[in-house]
């Protein structure tokens, strides 16, 4: 049997299931790992109930009632509230906050029997593309420690390129799954909106937010992804009431006739050569597995970036206001009265991207201002949806980079969040839509550092772009490299 | 356009945000660099485009509807686990400074 933090999310489900190893024994191996907190990636880890879910899941093996994914570890992305583990959205905010309840995602992969390992790093409140707006420090890349993981789930995409932990959750708003999981070089999926319930996902921007697995490949992604999803319409008024689907049930598809949609836009002089490279060859790939590639036109792509950053900082403006020092979290020690209380506890609480967010937010939505930005960027909003439309007129899948570049250095863009914001163009667009869109790795640009492809899908076709992931992966061996030393 | 000290103040109070004077003097640099990018939205023409507030909106034959549940209390009581990270609490409320003089 390969060493158990080598193996997948498949295969330990199996050797799990045929009782080659107990769920203890995993449980332990992984948490042994994460001894020391490699990369800054845990926020928390309590071996005790990670144990104990792992003796529970013995019991349910033995017993034959078992899940489908019984004894198998996975840790969550922090923004996902637990009951047994501390929840604080990477923010000092909700430093040593305690839930009472679980978050529907978490509690759904529990129920397949999945075994918590403890919570991951991520930006605060899920603002960031580099993991560096965490209050609890950055998280390092494993391929290189001098550079970032992306964000905001970079926790969650460091830990599964480690192999500290087959599988995370992540969460995506303008691109937090699929860009860290480029630059980490594993797989990751945000599903289309609605699909998983945000019940108990700490809100960031409520109608782009979405959950998703990351894992090592489009496989584990699937299983997860089954898994979590679902609807969940008495508790996430915006769950789509659309049944829950086996998303490994097409895995095996070939790709013979595929239309591969390429959007000129994703393809300009902003995207590294290092990078261009390594989609070239992914798209001759699938060209070779009997894909056909179409050109395409996304004619907005350029403004999403102002749109997403007027819409997504609106709703954190409204989002975070239930932050104020009254029913959990900190609240500042000296002030006069009750609105120099919120004001002290929001001004020690948050760090400076998530306040900058809250006061660009509140801006666009002040009186004079509503019309010229918020509305004007919902209706651009439409304009890029629409956009896709058409496009999936003439294609099944739509194929690009993730990001215009590798993984920078840490602290590079410090002083310069704009920058930051300017690397989300590729994903930003399917978020705004609403789209199911996915990394998958693909090779290596600068520096020995992993590009991701993205797939974007129409609504509801997942199922899909797994498909074409996993039949690129059947014929590449890029989501099995690993960082050295690991 | 651009943000002056005196909007950056204005918004700070309404979003209950205390900012010290070089926060304040970062923050209108910082906000005035994004809204460089935003201009150009000005310029997009939409005239009869409607606005998008949400994906299922787009979505090819759904529709946004306000779902009903019936109203009945589906969560049980648990007033200590959710004032179990409150700052201040006594006898099961929450305290807050004197409002009311």
């Amino acid at each position: 049997m390969t060493t158990l933090h080598n193996m997948s999310v498949a295969e330990l489900a199996h050797a799990l299931q045929t009782k080659q190893v107990s769920a203890v024994e995993v449980a332990t191996a992984f948490l042994a790992r994460a001894g020391g907190n490699p990369h800054n990636t845990f926020l928390d880890i309590d071996s005790e109930v990670t144990l104990a879910q792992a003796q529970a899941s013995d019991v349910r093996i033995a017993a034959g009632t078992a899940g489908a994914l019984e004894g198998v570890p996975i840790a969550h992305k922090d923004v996902f509230v637990t009951r047994d583990f501390a929840t604080t959205a990477g923010s000092k905010i909700l430093s040593g906050y305690r839930s009472p309840f679980d978050a529907t995602v978490v509690h759904k992969l529990g129920g397949a029997g999945m075994v918590t390992l403890g919570k991951l790093n991520c930006d605060e409140f899920a603002m960031g593309s580099a993991n560096e707006n965490s209050a609890y420090g950055a998280v390092t890349n494993p391929w290189n420690t001098t550079r970032i993981p992306g964000g905001s789930s970079g926790g969650s995409a460091a830990a599964v390129a480690a192999r500290l932990t087959p599988a995370a959750t992540g969460t995506d708003t303008g691109g937090s799954i699929r860009q860290p999981a480029s630059f980490c070089g594993i797989t990751g999926i945000k599903p289309t909106y609605g699909r998983a319930s945000r019940y108990g996902m700490i809100a960031y921007a409520s109608s782009l937010d979405q959950a998703g697995p990351m894992a090592r490949s489009a496989e584990d992604c699937a299983l997860l992804l089954s898994a979590m999803c679902g609807p969940d319409v008495d508790r996430d008024a915006t769950s789509l009431d659309v049944p829950a689907e086996n998303f490994s049930a097409k895995l095996g598809d070939s790709l013979a006739g595929l239309r591969i949609g390429i959007p000129k836009e994703f393809f300009g002089d902003g995207l590294a050569t290092d990078v261009r490279t390594a989609i070239d060859a992914a798209l001759k790939t699938l060209e070779a597995q009997g894909a056909k590639l179409v050109p395409i036109t996304l004619p907005r792509t350029e403004l999403a970036i102002p749109v997403y950053y007027i819409i997504a900082p609106a709703e954190a403006s409204s989002n975070l206001s239930r932050f104020d020092g009254v029913k959990f979290g900190h609240r500042a020690k000296d002030y006069t009265d009750l609105v120099s209380m919120y004001k002290k506890t929001r001004a020690e609480g948050f760090g400076e991207e998530v306040k900058r967010r809250i006061m660009t937010g509140a801006y666009v939505l002040s009186h004079g201002y509503y019309d010229a930005y918020y509305l004007q960027a919902q209706k651009i909003r439409r304009m890029i949806a629409d956009d896709f439309q058409r496009a999936f007129a003439e294609c099944d899948v739509i194929a690009g980079p993730v990001a215009p570049t590798v993984a920078w250095k840490l602290g590079n863009n410090a002083s310069d969040p704009l920058a930051d914001y300017l690397a989300d163009i590729f994903t930003l667009p399917a978020s705004l839509a609403g789209l199911p869109g996915m990394s998958m790795p693909v090779g290596f640009g600068e520096n020995h550092l992993p590009v991701g492809m993205q797939l974007i899908g129409n609504y509801l076709q997942e199922a899909r772009l797994l498909n074409v992931a996993h039949q690129y992966q059947l014929n590449t061996d890029f989501h099995n490299a690993k960082p050295e030393g690991v | 356009m651009s943000l002056t000290p005196q909007d950056i103040s204005r918004i700070a109070n309404l979003a209950r945000l205390e900012l010290q004077p070089e926060e304040q003097a970062r923050m209108l640099s910082k906000i005035n660099d994004f809204f460089g990018i935003v201009e150009q939205i000005r310029a997009v023409d939409t005239t009869g485009v409607v606005p998008m507030a949400h994906p299922v909106d787009a979505m090819p034959g759904s529709q946004i509807e306000l779902r009903l549940r019936p109203d009945v209390a589906s969560e049980p009581n648990q007033r200590d686990l959710n004032q179990r990270s409150a700052p201040a609490v006594e006898r099961g409320l929450f305290l807050v400074p004197k409002v009311i003089e």
